[in-house]
């Protein structure tokens, strides 16, 4: 369970973390986002991405076991029950590749999806949803690996 | 010339669950081979869904997605005997669509 | 479903004080079932069973003929009665060594080269993916090895020697780990294979799909594994050593359901 302080400290780095120039024209998102993919840190990751500011929403969730036996293999999902949801993200604060999935959700889809990532280590796991009005809102969960799952 | 994928749509009332498996190493890049040297990354970075020929998702993966990847999503208003189709493309330039029907 | 009974725990304490709701054993089971569906174990299937129709090797053959125990081309019911003797070849086969004996046999391909074949290569692999369907196609049903016929008894008695015979700079045997109830390494329970250990546990459990390096084992592949981390020299692939320890264990656990291909750590 999180204090006030806490939150709004969290708060502030994903805002950090996804302040950049705004979302990018439809023409550019069709190239895979390399600068994203690319980053080191969350921070930078999400930046390349565009939105405002974040919030810590209820409205929005991240699913996936409370520990991994392995981290070769984590089921995590992405959800939102808000309508106007344009992506879905899924993040491992802790990978060297932290931005794990961008999902771009039609009107034909549920704003839910499933999905499995490595993890190298103990982490946080954050979902983000970037509306369509410009807000981004996201949920955050700890999963704790036992083994790490990168290589070797 | 790569494996099938295994694709299940289920139909229940007007939703259709769709679960994927794919075959695919979906190597970091961040690892070394015995003598030392790195093996090239090689993902998926591209998922495309589409029902009855219609896109229905899109998305953008890293190599921080696991092996074999399994991708689980819910298409709205779908029925039995429908079509979805998921087509992957990696950072190699290879590609592969597979298709199922829905149950 | 396995569910890992694990003791003294909270000397691991892996999860921190208030937060411990939820136990770390059940955290883990939690975390296995959540993996049950979509096991890449499914990919392993469906490309066993179309190496299965495939007209494969120098006869340009298929394997249809091929005969696991119960008639050429049966495959519901054979994984659970493997292994078992077979009059042809005139010992006792596990399923995989008999896969490669019907590929022989029926396509033409050398026995010998494939068995030399690593695991995970060539048609290794797919001797593994073909074994990975014909599991897939008995899950659910209990074992039941026959021990008929006299060299399957024998069998049964070489297992149990070679189960409980030390060796290796460790002086390790296969009882060092799995003779008792209770025990694990790290968050990993270590059945107890002198008996029936339960539905879906050891025997009952592979094929598997190991997520830590994204392999799909065998029975062979795992005793060959097993042999490694006792510092023992790598037994030969369908010897009679891992066929002797195969049939120990498949007796052991006669009536435990399969659960193969499973999906593990």
């Amino acid at each position: 369970m999180q204090t006030r302080r806490e939150m709004l400290a969290r708060s502030a780095t994903v805002a950090g973390l996804l302040a950049g120039a705004g979302f990018l024209p439809l023409s550019a998102m069709a190239a895979w986002p390399q600068a994203a993919f690319d980053s080191k840190n969350m921070a930078d990751a999400v930046k390349a991405l565009g939105g405002g500011a974040p919030v810590e929403s209820k409205d929005v969730s991240v699913s996936g076991p409370d520990i991994a036996e392995n981290g070769a293999v984590v089921p995590v999902g992405c959800a939102t029950t808000l309508p106007g949801v344009k992506r879905l993200l899924l993040l491992v604060e802790k990978n060297p590749s932290v931005l794990a999935a961008v999902f771009n959700v039609t009107d034909a889809v549920e704003a839910n999806l499933n999905t499995r990532v490595k993890m190298g280590q103990s982490s946080n796991v954050f979902a983000v949803a970037m509306m369509n009005d410009g807000k981004v809102f996201f949920a955050a969960k700890e999963i704790k690996v036992t083994l790490g799952g990168c290589g070797g | 010339m790569s494996d099938p994928m295994r694709i299940r749509a289920q139909a229940a009332g007007d939703k259709v669950t769709v679960r994927v498996l794919m075959s695919h190493e979906m190597e970091t890049g961040q690892r070394k081979d015995a003598a030392g040297k790195v093996i090239p990354a090689w993902f998926i970075q591209e998922v495309t869904a589409t029902h009855n020929g219609k896109t229905v998702l899109t998305a953008d993966w890293g190599p921080s997605i696991a092996k074999n990847p399994f991708l689980q999503f819910v298409v709205k208003g779908g029925k039995v005997g429908d079509k979805v189709a998921v087509t992957w493309t990696d950072n190699k330039g290879g590609k592969r669509t597979d298709e199922a029907t829905v149950s | 479903m396995v569910k890992p009974s694990l003791i003294g725990l909270a000397a691991l304490a892996l999860c921190a004080g208030a937060q411990a709701q939820k136990s770390t054993a059940d955290g883990i089971a939690e975390y296995r079932k959540m993996l049950e569906d979509g096991n890449p174990a499914e990919l392993y299937e469906a490309k066993g069973e179309a190496l299965w129709k495939q007209k494969r090797g120098p006869k340009n053959a298929s394997l249809e003929q091929c005969d696991l125990g119960q008639g050429p081309g049966v495959v519901k019911g054979v994984f659970v009665t493997l292994p078992r003797y077979f009059a042809d070849t005139q010992k006792v086969q596990d399923l995989e060594s008999r896969l490669v004996s019907c590929m022989a046999m029926l396509q033409g391909f050398d026995a010998a080269e494939v068995a030399k074949t690593p695991f995970g290569r060539g048609e290794m692999a797919n001797v593994t993916a073909l074994a990975t369907w014909i599991a897939s196609v008995s899950r659910g049903m209990r074992f039941n090895l026959p021990q008929s016929h006299p060299a399957e008894r024998q069998s049964y008695e070489v297992g149990k020697r070679a189960f409980f015979f030390r060796a290796g700079s460790h002086d390790f045997s296969c009882a060092t780990c799995h003779a008792e109830d209770g025990k694990r390494i790290r968050l990993q329970d270590l059945p107890n294979l002198t008996k029936n250990p339960g539905d879906g546990i050891g025997f009952a459990a592979w094929p598997a799909y190991r997520v830590s390096n994204g392999q799909m084992w065998g029975m062979q592949l795992r005793l060959n594994d097993c042999f490694r981390q006792q510092r023992f020299p790598y037994p030969g692939f369908g010897s009679e050593v891992t066929i002797a320890l195969a049939t120990y264990m498949g007796v052991n656990a006669k009536g435990a359901e399969s659960i193969a291909p499973s999906i593990k750590r």
